[in-house]
């Protein structure tokens, strides 16, 4: 009950809508004054109250070309994944025109997540945040309301993740290094399409193909000038974790006076968006820089030297705070020594949402989650587009 | 385990190996062939090492599967590398209905996200990566022939 009745009141609180008007909106025409592009995030327990380590943001849906808007808050900002989905059970006060397909049959996605799946509908959206707008680009809206039978070919993928206490937000915002979720591969027929999209007649859904401007887009690449990547500020946290903390995230690589690169380093990526992690010697080549990983999770307990937590599931709970250090490696050589520390997980404070010393398994290479954004300025370049640096995809810091 | 306790067979077609298929987790070699067709997937190599053989595998979408059989010809341990995740259903077997049950319970303790660790004391799964770049693997530690150290299976 207790539960229930704490639930109902977060999501209550979480979930503010407006009508924005187009004067409002129209201010963020251009996109290319250095104020438009600065989003305040904050890392705190969101919508549910229970997050560690998840970067949140709001966002505002429009229908396409109307002043029918509504502002979500408690978004997952993710760098690791690409295109905005949201939950159906967030999206209250506006309607969005569905996505059609083959015989004006709905448009019906299927993504994978490492954790899981989200399965709902396409449809469209002007997609504004701060003062940029992404116009009538395709979104999820995640939920079993509309097409409430997942085919077998989606469930087979793992677990659905459909509602907010999967989620633990009220969406994510997929700003990684893609411009759309799935690329050439959904457009193809036949065995090598991965079957991301499907049409969904009221006969059942079947996988279709899906081209890639139609496919759900990375809003940034949407945006009129800020459109070539994203830069993220977080503050460093204290040992033993925090409440919360707040900082930005900026659109754009170098289109503005505030998001240069500056004296970063430039890391490039191989074929599977990848760069290598050094560690005791031995080479990681599948790791990567994830803000919606809650964690820095490397190895396994015996690997790594460090005990698995009793309670917190998949997190490492050394007895005291073990420092550490890997050195991460670009494609193109660059290389830079991190520092960080593991400490005991199921420990921290129960109130605290941040902590910078979260660590756990991950055999297969170096996921470097949120706390590695800790005290640092990091840029995602998306694939193709160019940037001081060069054109992306890379990570930068 | 080193290299030079492998003997790798080459890459030969697929259709000269009719007896070469993938099977789920638990399953069997000998009952397989209409999995592998089920993935659509292409044999590129089979390697012998003392304890066990190793079938990799690659579908269409490009996801490469590798599958581990015990002497008896039981598959004791799954891994995958890809921009997609396999078809889990058709890779675990009897065992997929354990790793969404154990998934979902998990989800109501504070919990690691990004990465997928699934531990019940019978079924082992792991799952990291981001968007297209997908790995992971599941093994039954019963299963695991005598000798054989979980962490081959990547």
């Amino acid at each position: 009950m207790y539960r229930i009745l704490l639930f109902s009141i977060m999501l209550a609180a979480q979930v503010s809508s407006s009508k924005c008007d187009s004067s409002s909106s129209s201010s963020g025409g251009s996109g290319s004054s250095a104020a438009q592009n600065v989003l305040p995030v904050v890392v705190n327990g969101g919508p549910t109250n229970s997050a560690l380590n998840q970067l949140f943001a709001s966002v505002t849906l429009c229908a396409p070309g109307t002043s029918n808007c509504q502002t979500i808050s408690g978004i997952l900002v993710d760098t690791g994944s690409v295109g905005l989905r949201v939950l159906s059970s967030a999206l209250t006060t506006v309607q969005l025109p569905q996505q059609t397909g083959a015989g004006g049959a709905p448009v019906v996605e299927c993504l994978p997540f490492v954790d899981g799946f989200t399965w709902g509908p396409v449809q469209t959206a002007d997609v504004k945040m701060t003062g940029e707008t992404a116009s009538s680009i395709a979104v999820q809206v995640v939920g079993l309301d509309k097409f409430p039978t997942i085919p077998s070919s989606c469930s087979s993928q793992g677990t659905a993740e459909e509602t907010l206490n999967d989620l633990n937000a009220n969406g994510i915002l997929g700003v990684g290094l893609f411009r759309e979720d799935c690329g050439l591969g959904c457009a193809l027929t036949g065995s090598s399409n991965p079957g991301l999209y499907y049409t969904c007649p009221s006969s059942g859904c079947v996988i279709t193909t899906e081209p890639v401007a139609s496919q759900v887009q990375n809003p940034v690449s949407h945006f009129a000038v800020n459109n070539n990547g994203v830069v993220i500020q977080l503050p460093t946290v204290p040992t033993g974790g925090a409440a919360s903390t707040s900082g930005t995230l900026l659109f754009g690589i170098g289109t503005q006076s505030n998001n240069g690169l500056g004296s970063a380093k430039v890391f490039t990526l191989d074929n599977r968006a990848n760069f290598a992690t050094v560690f005791n010697g031995q080479t990681y080549t599948s790791s990567f820089i994830d803000s919606g990983s809650n964690g820095i999770f490397f190895l396994d307990s015996a690997g790594a030297g460090l005990p698995d937590c009793k309670n917190s599931m998949g997190f490492y709970c050394p007895t005291t705070l073990t420092p550490l250090s890997a050195t991460q490696r670009g494609l193109n050589g660059t290389t830079n020594a991190v520092a960080f520390n593991a400490g005991n997980v199921d420990r921290v404070n129960a109130t605290f949402s941040v902590l910078a010393e979260a660590t756990g398994a991950n055999p297969g290479g170096f996921d470097w989650g949120l706390p590695f954004f800790f005290g640092r300025t990091v840029f995602v370049a998306i694939a193709g587009q160019s940037t001081p640096g060069g054109t992306g995809p890379f990570w930068a810091y | 385990m080193t290299r030079t306790t492998l003997v790798a067979i080459a890459a030969i077609a697929f259709s000269t190996l009719p007896s070469h298929a993938s099977a789920s987790l638990g399953g069997n070699v000998a009952t397989v062939d209409a999995d592998r067709v089920q993935m659509k997937a292409a044999q590129l190599r089979i390697i012998r090492a003392n304890a066990y053989t190793l079938h990799e595998l690659q579908s269409p979408t490009g996801v490469t599967i590798r599958e581990y059989y015990a002497p008896g010809g039981t598959v004791f341990g799954v891994a995958w590398n890809g921009p997609w995740p396999p078809d889990m259903r058709q890779l675990l077997g009897s065992y997929f209905e354990q790793f969404q049950r154990a998934n979902e319970a998990a989800r109501s303790t504070r919990k690691t996200r990004g990465v997928l660790v699934v531990n019940d004391g019978s079924l082992i799964v792991q799952i990291t990566g981001h968007a297209r770049a997908f790995s992971g693997f599941a093994y039954a530690p019963g299963l695991l022939p005598q000798g054989v150290a979980p962490g081959v299976i990547r």
